[in-house]
């Protein structure tokens, strides 16, 4: 099994690329905490309504330029429907489902991510533009899927 | 002394009795691909608020449709039709067993297949391809997949005894390229349903009543460990094209004997874990064990470098036989006027593209992008709908008729051309729109929306018609490719045609015994597939998040 000199070369740049975009991911990851949602704490899907901060989904300032949104999905809406934050501030989403496995996408954002009943799934995120953000729900969840959205108003 | 096997081989006719059993898995295949071709552009024209749905048949009913009868039924029959083709070509007719258990197969696959699309119709299982729960089917949506995937297994059954009867009555010998294809597909094939089955099983006790909860990311990571490896398992069968039958339509010889064989192993044994990068954006897992699997998906690319090495190298070698030179002079010396050299082709060029769109996507910042976007749909109707199944068209037009006793007419390799170009246009306005409506947003899986009117999406409009009328044009190359396939199969003038086998080139080296030693690669393939998903499952196993009773949201 003797392999050409060029396809040598060919191999090592194509596996050196391969293997960079792996590094460049765990270097924005570890280096810039900026990794994809994966919240890991649990939840009875059912009791949902009932457990903090569930009970009571909304925003909360937490800090001076910091905000906590609640947020409970089920077929078909967001709750709640509409949030208002300002620009520039640090916004944590936490959300989880009551019903079917929705998706939580945030459009001219990079927030997008699978919230799935049982697990509470965390986002972590600062608007810098104000402007009305279309949110919709991208995982198949039943005959209204297309029209479960939401906006967030950042001002 | 395989050689000569092969050359006198070459143009014999083929078996009658293995011929019907081939040509009825295409017949039933195209069938699909035709009912699965039309609800993809009622889909699309849907989609684009060009066309509406009655109330009977919804966006979802036709969503689910589609991707069943063209995810699972058209490829794997027309896969299994191939590769039965190739067995009884190159070990020497199939063996009686073996013929029963292929028919028994076909005959499960079709019940599975009927129970499944009973219950879409009906209304009942609007859960999509990959039928995530807690959205819960009826029973039989699932019966019938456990019938048609294990009826699958019967004709991996007897594609493992026809190559080991060969095997033990050649000592020496090395099984023959393109069943060494076979082997791998039927190998993967089987590994990777292993997890859907089982999610089957649960998702079934689950439906009929006796569990009341399921858990959810469990039966999700499984499904994962199938749907991935499940496209590359045609991908694969695309390779086989590519590397023994493509030389052969050009007049070259093979790259390299071993070096395809060990394509075939590391597609293999690298595959199953790779289906984890659905999951990068899933609750569940550290961000460790999603950049574990980001390396392991990437190791899958590994052997498509190769490919794409071996492939220019063929083209290289064949224009340098003919005379031509320079770096692009090898687009010279091509046929570009012959079907089964230019559908395979434009499928290889689609991978690059593809490809590296696969490449890009499994980072895990990038994939927060695109994730469940339009993009990913995009992304898979090149590398499926362009590379593996355009491949597949390419090799109606000598599979057929080698099966049929019928030759391709030039009328027909006319009819081909265009056809090739019409599904080629369609799939790259339709893939690129998405691609593009993708990165503005647009969510996959979902029915026409404007979203209350809302600026951003509308801004996907005009992407929109691109989409729908690439679906449009589709629709004109399916329709083709479907007459094309039937034309072949019983009006065109009878003859004999040859099964295109490329030869080694004559200074080939000899490929080594070790790399029939199959024991090997499953064991690899095993370690691979626990150290992928062992720590995964069990974590969401025994620290499982609640379990989630049945929902039906349609």
């Amino acid at each position: 099994m003797k392999l050409h000199k060029f396809e040598k070369i060919w191999l090592f740049i194509g596996a050196s690329m391969l293997l960079l975009t792996v590094i460049y991911s765990a270097f924005q990851l570890y280096a810039y905490a900026d990794g994809p949602p994966s919240g890991r704490d649990t939840i009875d899907p059912e009791k949902v309504t009932e457990t903090a901060p569930f009970d009571e989904p909304g925003v909360y300032k937490i800090d001076d330029n910091e905000y906590n949104v609640v947020m409970v999905l089920q077929a078909f809406s967001f709750n709640p429907g509409e949030v208002e934050v300002p620009v520039g501030a640090k916004v944590n989403f936490e959300m989880t489902s009551i019903d079917v496995i929705h998706g939580f996408q945030v459009l001219n954002t990079n927030i997008n991510g699978l919230v799935t009943p049982g697990h509470i799934q965390t986002f972590t995120y600062t608007f810098n533009k104000p402007g009305e953000y279309l949110v919709v729900c991208n995982e198949y969840c039943g005959v209204g899927h297309q029209m479960m959205s939401m906006t967030i108003k950042v001002k | 002394m395989q050689k000569e096997r092969l050359s006198v081989k070459k143009f014999l006719p083929s078996d009658p009795r293995d011929a019907s059993i081939s040509l009825t898995f295409l017949s039933v295949a195209f069938i699909a691909l035709l009912i699965g071709g039309i609800l993809g552009m009622v889909q699309g024209l849907n989609r684009a608020g060009l066309f509406d749905l009655p109330n009977w048949f919804d966006y979802y009913q036709a969503l689910t449709a589609h991707g069943i009868l063209l995810v699972v039924v058209f490829t794997l029959l027309f896969v299994i039709g191939y590769y039965y083709a190739v067995l009884s070509h190159t070990t020497g007719g199939l063996l009686p067993i073996v013929r029963k258990l292929v028919w028994a197969a076909f005959l499960f696959m079709v019940i599975g297949v009927v129970f499944v699309v009973f219950q879409v119709l009906a209304g009942t299982s609007s859960v999509l391809y990959t039928f995530y729960p807690p959205m819960q089917a009826s029973p039989w949506f699932y019966v019938g997949l456990i019938i048609a995937i294990g009826g699958s297994w019967l004709a991996a059954l007897g594609a493992f005894i026809q190559i080991y009867t060969w095997k033990k009555a050649n000592p020496g010998h090395r099984i023959p390229l393109l069943t060494y294809f076979a082997a791998g597909f039927f190998t993967l094939y089987f590994f990777g349903t292993i997890g859907v089955m089982i999610e089957l099983v649960m998702l079934t006790r689950w439906a009929f009543g006796f569990t009341e909860r399921i858990n959810v990311m469990f039966q999700r990571t499984l499904f994962w460990s199938f749907g991935h490896t499940l496209v590359n398992t045609w991908y694969l069968t695309a390779l086989s094209v590519w590397y023994v039958v493509v030389p052969r339509v050009i007049g070259g010889r093979l790259f390299s004997d071993t070096l395809t064989r060990l394509v075939v192993i590391l597609l293999v044994v690298l595959n199953i874990p790779g289906g984890f990068h659905h999951q990068i954006v899933d609750p569940g897992f550290s961000h460790g064990m999603k950049l574990m699997h980001g390396l392991m998906s990437m190791a899958i690319g590994f052997p498509s470098l190769m490919t794409a090495f071996a492939m220019f190298a063929v083209f290289s070698r064949v224009a340098l036989h003919k005379g031509v030179k320079g770096p692009f002079g090898w687009m010279k010396g091509m046929p570009w006027k012959d079907v089964r050299f230019l559908a395979p082709f434009l499928a290889m060029v689609a991978f690059i593209p593809g490809g590296l769109g696969g490449i890009v996507q499994n980072g895990q910042q990038f994939n927060q992008v695109v994730h469940n976007t339009l993009w990913i749909t995009g992304h898979f109707h090149l590398t499926v709908g362009i590379t593996s199944v355009l491949t597949f068209f390419g090799a109606v037009y000598w599979l057929i008729p080698y099966l049929s006793g019928r030759t391709l007419t030039k009328k027909m390799n006319r009819l081909g051309l265009i056809q090739t170009w019409a599904w080629t246009i369609g799939m790259v306005l339709m893939a690129f729109s998405m691609h593009w409506l993708g990165l503005l947003g647009a969510p996959r899986r979902t029915a026409f929306s404007t979203y209350g009117e809302h600026a951003t999406a509308q801004s996907w409009s005009p992407y929109l018609l691109f989409l729908a009328l690439g679906g449009t044009l589709l629709m004109v190359a399916v329709i083709l490719i479907v007459y094309i396939t039937f034309h072949l199969m019983f009006a065109a003038p009878k003859g004999v045609t040859e099964f295109p086998i490329a030869l080694p080139t004559r200074n080939a080296s000899v490929t080594p015994a070790w790399t029939d030693r199959w024991w090997i690669f499953v064991l690899l393939l095993i370690i691979i597939v626990l150290v992928g998903y062992v720590v995964p499952l069990v974590d969401l196993w025994h620290n499982a998040a609640p379990g989630s009773k049945t929902f039906i949201t349609w």
